[in-house]
């Protein structure tokens, strides 16, 4: 019961003390506006590169966008509570590290999953693409599966977050390393073989892949074996993100880090 | 002769300032380089008449836009954080002159970007800089790092009372790399966007930049950003003088 209590009440109460300067002045432009014109920018320059349809851009990057929420605010998670001095009371508590720190990143992974959905409503409404009306239940599992996996690397990002301060510009980094190995915006035959290897052990490829696939028409059964991948490889990422927690947190106790800015 | 001195001062003041944030210095050069491997990888796997070597300059003045486009929205912010924007608005110096430096010395920035990109389009993908025009070239690198800073500047003055700044900076960054014909020619535009690329003065640096580089006459690019360049300036000046006049009646200025 405490745990179901740290996981859900927990959960919603840091993440809404820890996000009170999420306001629509700083959401709207940044998690609604931006997301649109990348998909935008992608669409385009596969338009003068002649390659691709707009939909292959507009499913690849609305999905990858999913990435911004979820390593910004997880890696807030640990920042945050660095910044208003209150890490070393979270992490002196006796409470499990598993519903406190999955029960956080709950609501982060709420609202990557709509940030991704808006985004590709948007994107689909403004170059005119057109999905099949069945595919969009489909597609709305594909997005929650896509949020949890990259969530899972968020949680990595945060573990990470306890030992390298700079943490936006990891955060970036991680994005730019999506934006290209997903296959997001170029599909992954493309990429060298090294490439592609890495692509398919990292979070959003295979949702991507089974979104591209759902908007072409294909059944949700035949999508699965894809959801079940990414599913795979989100609960990896998951497991290792809290073993990384744990390591740093030691880590930062042994080297009296923790705090440092 | 003490404007110029206040301008200098100030931009090597702050690029050495913003060359120690890792943010700032570091991520704004790595960033662009991730976008610039996916045009690289796009147009390369594409059917575009387009050459690598087109594709490699617009991405590194994507990277250019990139360093200004974020920071100048959060100049003033920075200085909010600090505690310092009411002791600058206080001295006798016009607070413009201030913060003009500030925003070149972020587009000067850029210029690490461009190379990084042009450096990298060349080991990672073979893409050889072969310059037609190489003085033209070198006079469009800080003509556009200057129109660039001048168009951030303006950014910077009107984001003044708005305290979530650096959002609306980021915002800017896509629609300026996507408009202003850095990767996507403006004719695969609606009509209506085109009047929006002729204002803003990255599309002319760009096409000075690359008519310089693949032969070209880059000159009217280049007295269209000195006009625009100018016109940013002026109308920072104006916009500047009702901003603080405004923030100081509502005694808004530090408020965060």
């Amino acid at each position: 019961m405490t745990s179901l209590r740290l996981f859900f009440v927990g959960g919603l109460t840091s993440y809404r003390a820890l996000f009170y300067w999420l306001s629509p002045t700083i959401y709207i432009p940044s998690l609604l506006v931006a997301p649109i014109f990348q998909i935008l920018l992608f669409a385009y320059i596969g338009r003068s590169a002649g390659l691709q349809s707009d939909l292959f851009y507009v499913t690849g990057n609305a999905i990858q966008y999913a990435a911004i929420p979820c390593l910004f605010a997880m890696s807030q998670l640990v920042s945050g509570e660095r910044y208003q001095n209150t890490l070393s009371a979270i992490l002196v508590s006796p409470a499990k590290r598993l519903p406190l720190f999955v029960g956080r990143a709950l609501p982060v992974m709420g609202n990557a999953a709509f940030v991704s959905a808006f985004s590709f409503a948007a994107g689909c409404l403004i170059l005119g693409v057109s999905l099949p009306s069945g595919s969009i239940p489909g597609l709305a599992v594909v997005i929650l599966v896509a949020a949890f996996s990259c969530t899972g690397l968020g949680l990595i990002n945060a573990a990470i977050s306890l030992r390298v301060r700079e943490n936006a510009v990891l955060s970036n980094v991680i994005f730019g390393f999506l934006l290209i190995f997903t296959g997001a915006n170029v599909p992954i035959p493309e990429l060298p073989g090294w490439m592609q290897d890495i692509s398919h052990v990292i979070p959003l490829t295979h949702a991507i892949q089974a979104a591209r696939e759902l908007a072409a028409g294909a059944s949700f059964a035949s999508v699965t074996d894809l959801l079940g991948t990414e599913l795979a490889i989100g609960i990896t990422y998951l497991a290792v993100g809290l073993v990384l927690l744990r390591f740093f947190e030691w880590q930062g106790r042994k080297h009296a880090t923790l705090e440092q800015l | 002769m003490r404007v110029l001195r206040l301008l200098a001062i100030g931009w090597l003041f702050h690029f050495k300032m913003i060359m120690r944030s890792a943010f700032d210095g570091v991520g704004q050069v790595i960033y662009p380089l991730f976008f610039a491997t996916v045009a690289f990888f796009v147009f390369r796997a594409g059917d575009s008449p387009r050459t690598l070597l087109y594709v490699s300059l617009g991405a590194a003045v994507m990277g250019m836009w990139s360093a200004t486009s974020t920071t100048a929205g959060s100049a003033m912010q920075r200085e909010r954080w600090q505690g310092t924007l009411e002791a600058l608005v206080a001295t006798p110096a016009n607070f413009a002159l201030i913060l003009l430096p500030v925003t070149i010395a972020m587009a000067t920035i850029g210029i690490y970007s461009l190379v990084a990109t042009l450096v990298w389009g060349r080991l990672l993908f073979g893409i050889e800089l072969h310059i037609v025009h190489p003085l033209l070239f070198a006079l469009s690198i800080p003509a556009t790092v200057l129109t660039f800073g001048a168009l951030g500047f303006l950014f910077a003055v009107c984001f003044v009372r708005f305290r979530a700044a650096w959002a609306l900076g980021n915002m800017f960054e896509y629609p300026v790399w996507l408009i202003c014909g850095f990767l996507v020619p403006l004719t695969f535009f609606p009509d209506w966007v085109r009047p929006i690329s002729w204002v803003l003065a990255p599309t002319w640096g760009m096409n000075a930049i690359r008519d310089s580089a693949l032969g070209g006459s880059s000159l009217p690019d280049l007295a269209m950003c000195f006009a625009l360049g100018t016109g940013y300036i002026a109308l920072g000046f104006l916009v500047m003088d009702r901003m603080l006049r405004a923030a100081r009646e509502r005694a808004a200025l530090s408020l965060t």
